[in-house]
């Protein structure tokens, strides 16, 4: 292998885990701009996304991988997260929502951890399917299946097909994110709230609803990431979003926290310069010397690469 | 500044839950201890029965029950019958640490049978030693395990070989079998059984006159190993020596693969699992590890423990179950050996065990507390696990 392909391959390998970070922190990056609230659980809904996809792929997945099943088990785990998404912010965050903003902070941890312990207690329901699933970890099942070769080459460099597609939808839900948030009504609306949720609820625009869809959207785009990435590294457990999630946020921080191409931006660069530290270094150093860079970033453009500063006018 | 407020709670919380969990051994010894019935004799053991290494705990403890309840039915100890009381510690080396505590000053267990893992057993060490309650761990190969600094802890016993030896095994295998000559190593950097073996087997391989090209690590609980693998196969190994748990293993083995590593893999008894096949699909047809028994050979002895278990529990015994049961029937023959059933003299017993008829081989502890056993390697084969060859000290 020379030098060249091994760099490619490192950049193959470093868009796939980039990809994950980047449509986590977009949810994180949303629910900023929308609440000016750290939105802790998000790493764990990322988590429940991936079990979702997982309990769905057991009852009803019709067993054989196929497209439809991958369909199924996607758009299935992404509704049940957007679900879940609405309920945390109706019931944990809305009743806060005009308390000190700490209070809503500790709040979104609490909710982490409900989520990331309750997933670890042993099974209550055990037909059809054993939930909450405990400490153990579990696989996840091939959604699609390949045929024979499961990778392609590109200049040398090899990619697992799955990871190609993971790839194609991740970022087809980016540009969809990105029309919705710049071309439609809500997406108006939302920038509105974002801007300043008073007068836009004076302009007669019903914040509560947009919140609530915000937080809806951004938890779906979790249960994305969580089957793409379980799609092409297979073990699940409760508390695999924990790590997952503190770096996505890193990411939208890095990208400017409340911009949504920032977030997209901060995933791939997190994703590759984890990458590249962990294969041309010592592989111990990977997230030391990753964030390290990500502080000299920040020092250099403190609102993130996307952030605009903001001078608050007197 | 906002923010820096919001990042000095979050890590207030996390030092806070940390905080709770350290004070569990605590509250757990303040309770009014509950002593066992005066006609049973309580068995302690802390086993990993969820978590990572699941199958770990569920083997090593189906074998215990399976060697108390023949013990039972033969009779028991001094007139007294056996009971056994298992706590969960998830892998987790606090939680054993808090399980060991739990055991011992509140259930005040005669003997503590347990952990599988060596930085589990590492955890538990001191608790056992300093409450003078003997500890027998089935399966943990770091050397440190039994020892204290330079010194042996008295009250810690293992029924298996130790890593120098394990390390060496698959050194001379790769080189000397496989005829290899260049190797990269993979190790698990948080965990002290990974990095010992990693480091026996890397001393042993270049004292050979073999070549490690690579020598990466990871953290328990990453997903991604590509990184790491590409680094390595770019440096052109013939095998890739991966001293892991059987999760993590089975991971990588199907990375190296997406990959095109075409070479073996190979590692220690941390592999043997049902479950490795189970997640691996294939990925590891072709590697190597080294183990404490297989459920191959032919000894009357082992047969029929392979009988008893697969009667019991339905499934073929793995060496974790193997040694399980040789530390249970270990602790139960010192029992029976011991002048009384108090901690130290229980302890005597065991440490002068010579010559005991285990199922995963004769059981003599030298002066370290350690057994002098030979090791075999199981090659995997169409996604299954092949006998391949034993090896003597």
């Amino acid at each position: 292998m020379s030098r060249v392909t091994e760099f490619l391959q490192h950049f193959v390998n470093g868009l796939s885990v980039g990809t994950i970070y980047a449509l986590i922190a977009l949810g994180y990056t949303m629910v900023y701009g929308v609440l000016k609230l750290i939105n802790f659980a998000h790493g764990d809904v990322y988590m429940v996304g991936a079990f979702s996809g997982y309990y769905l792929g057991i009852v009803g997945g019709g067993g054989e991988p196929s497209f439809f099943r991958a369909a199924y088990v996607t758009l299935g785990a992404m509704i049940a997260c957007a679900l879940l998404g609405f309920v945390i912010e109706r019931f944990a965050y809305r009743p806060l929502r005009h308390r000190a903003r700490l209070t809503a902070l500790i709040t979104a941890i609490g909710v982490s951890f409900l989520l990331e312990y309750g997933f670890q207690l042993s099974p209550w329901i055990r037909t059809p399917v054993q939930f909450p699933p405990g400490p153990s970890p579990r696989f996840f099942p091939p959604l699609i299946d390949f045929g024979g070769e499961r990778s392609i080459e590109i200049l040398g460099a090899t990619m697992p097909k799955i990871d190609l597609l993971g790839l194609g939808v991740a970022l087809g839900l980016m540009l969809v994110l990105q029309f919705i948030v710049y071309r439609t009504r809500f997406g108006t609306a939302m920038r509105a709230v974002s801007f300043d949720p008073q007068v836009a609820g004076l302009m007669g625009i019903p914040v509560n609803r947009i919140i609530s869809w915000t937080f809806m959207l951004g938890s779906a785009l979790a249960a994305a990431a969580g089957i793409i990435n379980a799609s092409s590294r297979p073990k699940i457990e409760p508390l695999f979003g924990l790590i997952s999630g503190l770096k996505a946020f890193v990411a939208a921080v890095l990208g400017g926290i409340g911009s949504v191409p920032g977030a997209m931006a901060g995933g791939l660069l997190l994703g590759l310069t984890e990458e590249y530290v962990a294969g041309y270094t010592d592989s111990s150093y990977r997230d030391a010397i990753a964030f390290t860079v990500l502080i000299l970033v920040l020092l250099v453009r403190p609102a993130g690469l996307f952030g605009r500063v903001t001078v608050e006018k007197v | 500044m906002r923010f820096a407020r919001a990042l000095t709670v979050a890590a207030l919380a996390l030092a806070v839950a940390g905080c709770e969990k350290k004070q569990e051994p605590a509250a757990a010894g303040k309770q009014q201890a509950a002593a066992p019935a005066a006609d049973t004799i309580l068995i302690g053991h802390v086993a990993s029965l969820t978590g990572e290494q699941a199958t770990f705990g569920e083997s090593t403890d189906n074998a215990i029950k399976l060697a108390i309840s023949e013990a039972n039915a033969n009779g028991g100890v001094k007139g007294k019958k056996l009971a056994l009381k298992t706590y969960d510690d998830q892998g987790k080396p606090e939680e054993a640490a808090v399980a060991a505590t739990r055991l011992i000053v509140q259930d005040k267990v005669a003997v503590l049978l347990g952990e599988v893992a060596s930085s589990r057993s590492l955890a538990i060490a001191p608790i056992a030693d300093t409450n003078k309650v003997p500890q027998i761990s089935p399966t943990s190969t770091n050397p440190r395990v039994t020892k204290d600094g330079d010194k042996t802890r008295p009250y810690v016993f293992r029924v298996c070989f130790i890593d120098p030896f394990q390390g060496t095994v698959m050194a001379k295998f790769a080189h000397e079998n496989l005829k290899l000559k260049r190797v990269a190593i993979l190790r698990d950097v948080g965990n002290d059984y990974s990095v010992g073996l990693a480091d026996y087997f890397s001393a042993k391989f270049k004292e050979l006159g073999g070549e490690v090209v690579s020598d990466q690590s990871f953290k328990a609980g990453d997903q991604d190993f590509k990184a790491q693998l590409t680094a390595i196969k770019n440096k052109n190994p013939q095998l890739i020596y991966v001293p892991a748990y059987y999760t993590d293993v089975a991971l990588i083995g199907r990375q190296a693969r997406e990959l095109g590593f075409k070479g073996p893999l190979a590692g220690g008894d941390g592999w043997d699992s049902a479950k490795l096949y189970e997640i691996a699909q294939g990925a590891l047809d072709g590697s190597y590890f080294s183990n404490h028994y297989t459920h191959e050979n032919p000894d009357p002895r082992v047969q029929n423990f392979v009988k008893k278990y697969k009667d019991t529990y339905g499934s073929v015994p793995d060496a974790l179950a193997a040694l399980g049961y040789d530390a249970a029937l270990v602790a139960i023959d010192s029992m029976k050996r011991a002048t009384d059933l108090t901690g130290p003299a229980i302890r005597d017993a065991i440490e002068k065990t010579k010559d005991f008829h285990g199922v995963a081989g004769n059981i003599t502890l030298d002066e370290n507390h350690n057994a002098v056993k030979s090791a075999v390697v199981i090659g995997i084969e169409k996604n299954t696990p092949k006998y391949v060859t034993t090896v003597e000290p």
